[in-house]
């Protein structure tokens, strides 16, 4: 297929990005290795490092001895009000909360790692667990307070830097065929235009047919920002690291535009297909409810799919990191590290493969949507 | 049970962040980069169809050429052979007609010669007779010098007449 000529074709790029890739683990040893001397004079080497990292990922875990991989690797996952940059440095990201008073604004700052209550315009706020709770007048959490929290949080400002780098980037790509008009791609645009080519041609065209045109700026926006996403969650280091595309949150979104698209372009063949389909009548009563539950269930397919992938691939990578702090030795680290070269490399594979899948199959569903029956 | 849970900041904002980056795509980046590869695949499919058409015309002419080539080849041989023929029959012509004006001289200078030869023989005639005519003079003048033999020759040719 063609996304094997698109593969082979950028050989280079790719040995560049896992060359990147090798750096930024090297990076991430290093942070950790600071973070090491920064922290704790100790004697063994792996205590050190054991404790380094247990202080690294969690501020309240300083007395602990002991190394938790769950609540370390969770706590990458999950998302957050700091946008951890190295060793105790932390960007502060603005909290914005609706309240039943009203709109309150503050910074994470505020909180310190959760070490200091927060009294706002309206309430008084805390940081537990990473979620901004209220606290009542008795100095307790107030579970019934009901407070939306609309923050920008570490996952929405990765998905900001993303964005402003795919505007950057296709911006530009689009200036340089204004300029180059009619003339061979040439730089970024030439390593552009094949997944565009791609997209259009191996994505859109056998699977919408000849209506594909409508449909090719949603479907390029979805493979694009799916594929950033994907690869700067891959980057270890600000401004990557974000576990944006393994959030359901974002995937749920994604999908549900997905979902919106279809049903709205559904021609009368697609519903007559689920309210009238040609089974005999005694059968409507089980096509119909299985019929309406696929309306949900295959964008639901692609919600799941997208955020179990990238969840698991985050996962499998910071598992393998844990391996040295579990084991507390360096002598595992090579290992992990030649580990986690592989899964980095099969996770940038599966960054592609799954903007790709999500695409195909927005643009299958899309299809069949608006397939003509004769 | 969290990690499953969305979040209604982040649902949120992907949802105004996506809408804006699809906006902004679909206006900045997607039209014009579309616009501009369909154009250059069409001028490519042009370009392509242009080369074909030449390609064809191309070999069109080269028939072509090579037709004239072999007809003009032809015509080359035709004149060629028909020069030679012309030469041939000039030749022929030129030798025939030397031959005869040759035959013609020859039989000229034949008369000629035989003219010259019955002039110079009837000179050589004339000239004997006159000589004769003289010897015979200066014979007869010395013979009849006395008037003995005068009488006699005149008593002899009146003897003759008398006869006749």
């Amino acid at each position: 297929m063609d996304c094997n000529q698109v593969l082979v074709s950028k050989v280079k790029k790719v040995i560049v990005v896992f060359t990147l890739l090798i750096a930024f683990l090297s990076i991430k040893i290093d942070t950790f290795a600071q973070a090491d001397s920064a922290v704790v004079p100790v004697d063994s080497a792996v205590a050190k490092t054991a404790e380094a990292v247990s202080g690294e990922h969690g501020a309240v875990e300083h007395d602990e001895k002991k190394f938790e991989p769950t609540e370390v690797i969770m706590e990458h996952i999950a998302d957050s009000h700091m946008w951890h940059l190295w060793g105790h440095t932390s960007l502060p990201l603005p909290v914005i909360l609706y309240t039943n008073g009203g709109l309150e604004v503050l910074s994470s700052g505020n909180f310190h790692h959760g070490e200091h209550d927060y009294t706002g315009k309206y309430n008084t706020y805390r940081l537990e667990e990473d979620h901004v709770k209220v606290v009542g007048a008795d100095g307790k959490i107030d579970e019934e307070a009901s407070v939306l929290d609309f923050s920008i949080t570490k996952n929405v400002a990765a998905m900001f830097v993303a964005i402003l780098v795919i505007l950057i980037v296709f911006i530009s790509v689009a200036g340089a065929y204004k300029k180059r008009v009619g003339k061979a791609p040439k730089g970024l645009q030439s390593f552009i235009e094949p997944i565009v080519i791609f997209v259009r041609d191996d994505i859109a065209k056998p699977n919408i047919g000849h209506k594909y045109a409508k449909f090719m700026p949603y479907l390029l926006t979805t493979f694009f920002f799916i594929l950033f996403n994907n690869i700067f969650g891959l980057i270890p280091i600000f401004p990557g690291g974000a576990n944006v595309t393994g959030n359901i949150a974002l995937t749920f979104v994604m999908a549900l535009g997905t979902m919106i698209i279809v049903n709205i372009n559904g021609n009368k063949y697609y519903w007559k297909h689920i309210f009238k389909p040609d089974v005999p009548l005694w059968l409507y009563p089980i096509m119909i409810p299985v019929e309406l539950i696929g309306i949900i269930s295959k964008p639901f397919a692609l919600m799941i799919r997208l955020f179990a992938n990238i969840t698991a691939g985050h996962i499998i990578v910071l598992s393998l990191i844990s391996l040295i702090f579990i084991f507390e030795t360096l002598a595992i680290a090579p290992v992990s590290v030649a580990f986690v070269l592989f899964m980095d490399v099969l996770e940038l594979l599966v960054a592609f493969l799954q903007a790709f899948i999500f695409t195909l199959l927005t643009a299958l569903f899309i299809g069949m949507a608006v397939e003509e029956h004769h | 049970m969290e990690l499953v849970t969305p979040s209604i900041g982040l649902v949120f904002w992907t949802t105004i962040s996506f809408i804006c980056l699809l906006i902004l795509l679909r206006k900045f980046a997607w039209k014009p980069i579309l616009g501009a590869i369909h154009e250059r695949e069409q001028s490519i499919d042009e370009a392509l169809n242009k080369a074909e058409l030449a390609k064809q015309e191309m070999a069109r002419l080269t028939s072509q050429n090579q037709d004239l080539m072999q007809q003009a080849r032809a015509e080359r041989d035709e004149i060629l052979k028909e020069a030679k023929t012309l030469k041939d029959g000039i030749l022929n012509e030129a030798k025939k007609q030397a031959q005869v004006e040759g035959a013609k001289l020859i039989e000229k200078a034949k008369i000629e010669i035989e003219n010259q030869k019955k002039a110079a023989l009837a000179e050589v005639k004339d000239q004997v007779s006159s000589l004769s005519l003289e010897i015979a003079e200066r014979v007869l003048r010395t013979q009849l010098d006395d008037k003995t033999k005068q009488e006699a020759l005149v008593a002899n040719l009146l003897k003759d007449v008398e006869l006749n």
